[in-house]
């Protein structure tokens, strides 16, 4: 983990950007409108960068060479997802993901 | 819920969604100890950042040492759809002072968002700034205890690897995208299957060539690309 300050520092800027987010709508839409093409690119984001974050787990990076599978990770996923699909609850998904990987670890 | 839009109604309506940001703050709390964050500065990211999912991001960016203008558009590309639920929003608070809108656009959350717009339905296309504002505030509120005591709790919790609670994080990627492909009704069901197969694809190929701190936001910017051809192409 970097210093405390460098933290700090990232999350007034993370801070400033979710801020902004919120807010500039609020302002801005007193006399514009978004234009549909920005709107139809930012539905996407949510799907694609949560799993962009989960599959990137599943690897270890070998620069200049295919990657190779992350084994405790994956099979880790595989209950958690089927927790998912099943309770629907974000506490839950988490537990059974943790649990998940405990198992895996014990196992292997 | 009904048509009263009164502080104390609010109270009554914010409530059966305060047990989803206690279950998901103290999560995050126990997540971001558990990476190496002290827990003044997790109160302090849920106090300043308050962005849900996106602070799961920062944390696990943080841990791997990207740099900061990485994390900060990441948390911003993350954070986006609230630029598409303000919109939403404003125009119920058009008649309100840019001050009023500005408190409302601060401490709007998905779950506010939502409560608001399920409200409307039952008081005639309205919201007022006591109602909303109210709600907000017991979000805000709660978010904040719940990943203080999280952090605290995660004080006690030693050698996390041990446990696998540093599949947490990854574990609630998992979740929030399940929950997303579900929830999301303005984007097709196999539209959605499409581009995350293919944000799949991206980051195997992408982790050939591209340092995995920068790999994140690529890919998003290339995969959502993706999306907005394959929509207009096949939907």
């Amino acid at each position: 983990m970097p210093s405390s300050s460098f933290i700090l520092l990232t999350i007034v800027g993370c801070g400033l950007a979710t801020w902004l987010s919120r807010v500039a709508p609020f302002i801005i839409l007193k006399k514009y409108q978004l234009s549909p093409a920005i709107i139809e690119f930012l539905s996407f984001v949510p799907i694609v960068i949560m799993a962009a974050l989960w599959f990137e787990n599943l690897f270890h990076q070998n620069l200049g060479h295919l990657p190779s599978i992350n084994y405790e990770n994956f099979f880790a996923s595989i209950p958690t997802v089927i927790g998912a699909v099943i309770t629907k609850s974000l506490l839950v998904i988490v537990v059974i993901g943790i649990i998940s990987l405990a198992v895996v670890r014990w196992l292997m | 819920m009904n048509n009263r839009l009164d502080a104390t109604t609010a109270v009554k309506d914010t409530l059966p969604t305060v047990f989803g940001y206690i279950g998901i703050g103290l999560a995050f709390g126990i997540v971001a100890r558990a990476s190496g964050i002290n827990p003044l500065l997790v109160l302090l990211m849920s106090a300043i950042t308050y962005g849900g999912s996106a602070q799961f991001v920062a944390v696990s960016m943080l841990a791997t040492h990207s740099p900061i203008l990485s994390i900060v558009f990441s948390i911003f590309l993350v954070n986006s759809r609230m630029i598409l639920m303000s919109t939403t929003v404003a125009r119920y608070f058009n008649n309100e002072s840019l001050f009023k809108n500005i408190v409302i656009g601060t401490l709007l959350t998905d779950e506010s968002f939502a409560l608001g717009m399920n409200k409307r339905n039952y008081t005639g296309d309205t919201l007022s700034f006591t109602w909303f504002n109210t709600a907000n505030f017991i979000a805000y509120l709660t978010w904040n205890v719940a990943s203080l005591v999280g952090a605290l709790l995660g004080n006690f919790i030693q050698n996390p690897e041990k446990i696998g609670l540093d599949f947490a994080l990854v574990a609630m990627f998992i979740g929030l995208l399940y929950l997303q492909v579900i929830s999301d009704r303005s984007l097709n069901r196999l539209l959605q299957v499409m581009v995350i197969t293919l944000t799949l694809i991206l980051i195997y190929v992408g982790l050939i060539f591209v340092p995995s701190n920068l790999l994140i936001l690529l890919v998003t910017l290339i995969g959502c690309g993706c999306g907005v051809v394959l929509k207009h192409a096949f939907f």
